[in-house]
């Protein structure tokens, strides 16, 4: 046991008081024939030749390449004073701050993270965390359904494709989600489609609890929020804004536009990209939603003497109070990325947050000329923030193509969208203020030697989505 | 003397002054953002607070010493599972290899977070008895929803569409009931016996054609081992409905008991406490769930596979139509995962039985400790955890277990879980995890047993714990009837934009 304390002599100790002889008499209460079998595990390996095996597999993921792949988690700049903060032991091993007294550090970092993001947001109220951006949308869908009592919502296409399979996923308990197509051409083309979203809003007796549309959607358009938001405020029903937040410094909130409940992924805010997570999921409101929020609250309150001091509130909305009739269900949340993007905020501050946004949009409109320049025009041609995509023939060839020579092309549209025709031959590319000119003329250049070379065999082309190997040879 | 440090700090808001900061970001060109629309730009900009970087660090490593945790001392909180967490797992999840991976990297970029995630899924399997896992939960009450949309999704595709009810025993987690009613489930609440298990005769006469599934913890969150699973499981079984495992409690039980052999169809873990990845102060954590054969088909997607060339890969959109589809987006919390992978590589097969043994045998000897000093409602082995409660106490002198909790604070320990379940009086729920010495344990039962005395000899002591923290009980009534949520200077709103 690497970490345990016991010595023979320590155990020896315990099973004399308990006036047993040995542990496993501690489990005779398991039934004789549901005894496990031996567990089947390799044997204990020590910290050196573990953190060998780690080291090894950390290798062989390759992040030496120059990305271009967003799609709803983004590359920045994290100060090291984030993580360094995150690592102090009070911080990451504590838990749920259930005892206030004791717990003052947490509550008082959650209060400021609602703080900070609500400025963002511009919104009232934010909880104190979700699982992530999905996650969060998913819950504030719910949220819609509750405030209002009905059992419809609507979706924009623009919305990241994992959410709206959360989406599905969530609402198969009996709830009806119902997608609004995205403009197929012209000016607002991968935009909402205000039309359809009207002619949906007014279908005979199935009224709609909530319209959910993402600012940038996930192909980095820009959407009509305010329309959005009037015609679903027109219908009844509430408008749930998915956000990104480093954009919220430059692009208008959710409060600017009327939007009911914001949800959205704050991994951009100084949490590393980690495959996946943990991530965090964030979910904001108006003051007069905020009985129906999931998750945790933290509030500001005095103690016994007067003091200021903050402590978890409104429980009543929580499982371990209501049970099944809680909000949600959620318990473990992800406070600790919450810290994360507090000292985020903090360190890099509301100028650099700006900074980081415009620089991010800087290199985007170079790398669209660049991109264009070597015969991959843009799709849309709608305004964007610092994602967008491009027509590449055989777009997923190119990609493995360019993966070979150390780029990562953005990503291959037809992979996630594979029902949408108009986004075939897209790749969806993105830049942030870590992005360098370099590599976007690395990018460049590479796409131009392999859209001018040969056309691509059918071999070469492959039948399916990538199936995880370097297939097709190296020019 | 307090056991965490005193000085209260003012927040972030009042710290800041304009101008301050800066140095991290190039500035970008003047008109990097000509080409957005006025339309969608922000007019106001957000009210953040401008800050030097020491200033930042100094105000949260000062709120850091407002915490206690398990870095700083003895957390017996119930049901949580506080034991240590290795700091090897926290340098291997910052290891760049696993930190800068893109979750949406061609799996060709991927192969070595893969492979980890495929040996983790196959450890869990067999640590568990179940036929397959998906680590994609991000958390064990997503886990349960997993579990239970399986569940759903099995009794539509054979259809049978009457089930429309989740049992769960009155001492469970309030994520189950919870979790019943997202799925689109009724809860029916099973009594507990007299001896701490579920009431089998209850439970019989509950179960029928409109069950869907039963929540079971087991063991359960008395500590209790549910000596009846046998019988609850054949029941079940027996009319077609599916049973969970709450795996909240598995740090009790490793090799010593799979639920997927015994026969529950489907259970989650919490990685964050089983497994020792950091709690964070609430969050994050993972909630993989494992099914055996019957759920198989069910899924989250994208599950983890391994080629016949020995590469590994995502599952495709749509590639398994069965599937209940995603939870979350992407691949779940790897980084979290990563923690569990090594703490479980760390232990090997051994040493997780030999860790749950001595978890077992630690809250046997502390529950041995107390006894006669407070009430002990289930005098027989518990497992990881075990209930005292303080219902006698409270008669005799009015100080009650959230007294006694308090009191601990000044005695230098995190209370127990207490008023948990909610089924015993006074109750604290009590689990002192396999990491903490004899001596810790010794001299926490000795603090407690102090505790017991003060409430006879001087209550006010007790009554009025804790005595040296940074800040008193708090007033937790006027802070839900008019709730501060958020810091309101508004300083965005006077400052006009700058462009």
């Amino acid at each position: 046991m690497p970490y345990g304390p016991h010595t023979a002599a320590d155990r020896a100790k315990m099973l004399g008081a308990l006036g047993l002889s040995s542990i496993d008499q501690l489990f005779d209460d398991i039934p004789v024939a549901l005894r496990a079998s031996r567990l089947d595990l390799p044997d204990p390996e020590p910290e050196l030749e573990l953190a060998a095996r780690l080291s090894a597999l950390a290798a062989r993921n390759r992040i030496d390449l120059a990305s271009f792949l967003g799609a709803g988690v983004y590359r920045h700049w994290s100060p090291p004073a984030v993580d360094q903060i995150l690592l102090r032991g009070e911080w990451y091993t504590a838990y749920t701050p259930y005892q206030p007294e004791i717990s003052q550090g947490t509550l008082q970092s959650i209060y400021e993270y609602e703080s900070l993001l609500a400025e963002l947001v511009d919104l009232d109220v934010v909880s104190a965390s979700h699982y992530d951006g999905a996650a969060a949308t998913a819950e504030a869908a719910l949220m819609t359904c509750r405030a209002n009592r009905r059992e419809r919502v609507l979706v924009s296409r623009g919305v990241h494709p994992h959410y709206r399979e959360t989406l599905r996923t969530y609402f198969s308990g009996g709830l009806q989600l119902d997608e609004i197509p995205l403009v197929a051409d012209g000016e607002a083309a991968g935009t909402t489609d205000l039309a359809a979203l009207e002619r949906m809003l007014a279908e005979p007796d199935r009224p709609v609890a909530g319209v959910i549309a993402a600012q940038p959607d996930f192909l980095g358009l820009l959407e009509p929020m305010p329309a959005i938001g009037e015609l679903a405020h027109a219908a009844g029903a509430l408008f749930v804004a998915v956000i990104e937040p480093v954009g919220l410094s430059v692009l208008a909130p959710p409060g600017a536009y009327g939007a009911d409940i914001a949800a959205g992924e704050g991994q951009p805010l100084g949490i590393a990209p980690q495959y996946g997570g943990p991530y965090l999921g964030i979910l904001a409101t108006t003051d007069s939603l905020v009985r129906q929020i999931p998750g945790r609250l933290v509030g500001l309150t005095t103690d016994l003497d007067g003091q200021r001091a903050f402590v978890m509130t409104m429980r009543a909305r929580e499982q371990d109070i209501r049970r099944d009739k809680a909000a949600s269900n959620i318990c473990t949340n992800q406070a600790l990325l919450a810290l994360a993007a507090s000292v985020y905020l903090a360190t890099i501050g509301p100028h650099g947050l700006r900074d980081v946004a415009a620089l991010g949009a800087a290199r985007a409109a170079e790398l669209e000329v660049a991109l264009a320049g070597a015969g991959a025009p843009r799709i849309h041609p709608g305004p964007y923030l610092n994602e967008f995509a491009v027509r590449v023939p055989d777009a997923r060839l190119v990609h493995r193509r360019l993966l070979d020579r150390g780029i990562l092309a953005g990503l291959v549209l037809a992979d996630v969208e594979p029902d949408d025709p108009s986004l075939a031959d897209g790749l969806l590319v993105c830049t942030t203020e870590v992005t360098t000119p370099q590599e976007i003329e690395r990018f460049a250049e590479a796409l131009a030697e392999i859209l001018d070379g040969r056309p691509p065999t059918a071999v070469e082309a492959g039948a399916g989505p990538d199936r995880g190997t370097l297939a097709g040879s190296v020019r | 003397m307090s056991v965490t440090g005193t000085r209260l700090q003012p927040t972030i808001f009042e710290l800041g002054r304009p101008g301050r900061g800066g140095g991290k970001i190039p500035h970008p060109p003047k008109d990097a953002l000509d080409r957005i629309p006025a339309s969608a730009r922000r007019t106001t900009p957000p009210g953040l607070p401008e800050m030097n970087e020491p200033d930042v660090v100094r105000h949260y490593v000062n709120l850091s010493q407002l915490n206690y945790a398990v870095d700083t001392g003895f957390y017996p909180l119930g049901s949580c599972t506080m034991k240590f967490n290795p700091k090897l797992n926290e340098w291997a999840a910052r290891l760049p290899g696993f930190a800068n991976l893109h979750p949406l990297a061609p799996d060709a970029a991927a192969q070595g977070t893969l492979q980890m995630l495929f040996e983790l899924e196959g450890a869990l399997a067999e640590i568990s008895g179940m036929r397959a896992v998906s680590l994609q939960p991000a958390a064990g009450a997503q886990g349960e929803l997993t579990g239970i949309l399986m569940v759903r999704a099995y009794h539509r595709a054979r259809g049978d569409t009457g089930r429309d009810q989740v049992l769960v025993p009155d001492s469970s987690h309030g994520t189950n009931p919870a979790t019943a009613s997202m799925a689109g489930y009724t809860t029916v609440t099973i009594p507990s016996a007299e001896d701490g298990g579920v009431d089998l005769d209850a439970f019989r006469a509950a179960l029928g054609p409109r069950t869907a599934a039963v929540m079971i913890t087991n063991p359960s969150t008395l500590g209790l081992f549910e000596a009846r699973i046998g019988e609850l499981l054949d029941a079940v079984h027996a009319v077609g409905a599916l049973a969970y495992m709450d795996g909240a409690n598995l740090n009790a039980i490793l090799g010593r008991f799979k639920p997927g052999e015994a026969g529950f169809d489907v259970m989650h873990f919490n990685v964050h406490k089983t497994f020792s990845t950091p709690h964070g102060g609430g969050g994050p954590g993972a909630g993989p769930v494992g099914v055996g054969e019957t759920l198989l088909p069910y899924l989250p997607e994208p599950r983890v596979l391994r080629e016949p060339d020995g590469s590994f890969r995502l599952e495709r959109i749509g590639e398994r139509p069965t599937s209940i589809g995603r939870m979350r987006s992407y691949a779940g919390n790897t980084g979290v995962l990563v923690r569990a992978y090594a703490y479980i590589r760390a232990h090997g097969g051994s040493g997780l039985r030999e860790g749950s043994d001595d978890a077992v045998l630690a809250a046997n000897y502390l529950k041995h400790r107390l006894a006669g000093a407070y009430d002990i409602p289930f005098d027989r082995p518990c497992k990881h955890e075990f209930i005292a409660a303080a219902s006698t106490l409270k008669k005799e002198t009015g100080v009650r277990t959230l007294d006694v909790a308090k009191r601990l604070i000044d005695k230098g320990y995190h209370p127990p879980t207490i008023y948990f379940p909610l089924i015993v009086d006074e109750a604290m729920l009590i689990e002192p995890t396999e990491t903490e010495s004899v001596e810790t344990l010794d001299a926490f039962a000795d603090a407690l047993i102090e505790i017991a005395r003060e409430a006879r000899e001087t209550p006010s002591l007790v009554l009025e714990a804790p005595h040296e923290t940074p800040v008193r009980r708090l007033d937790e009534a006027a802070a839900a009837r008019q709730p501060n949520l958020r810091w309101r200077p508004m300083s965005g709103a006077q400052t006009p934009c700058p462009d």
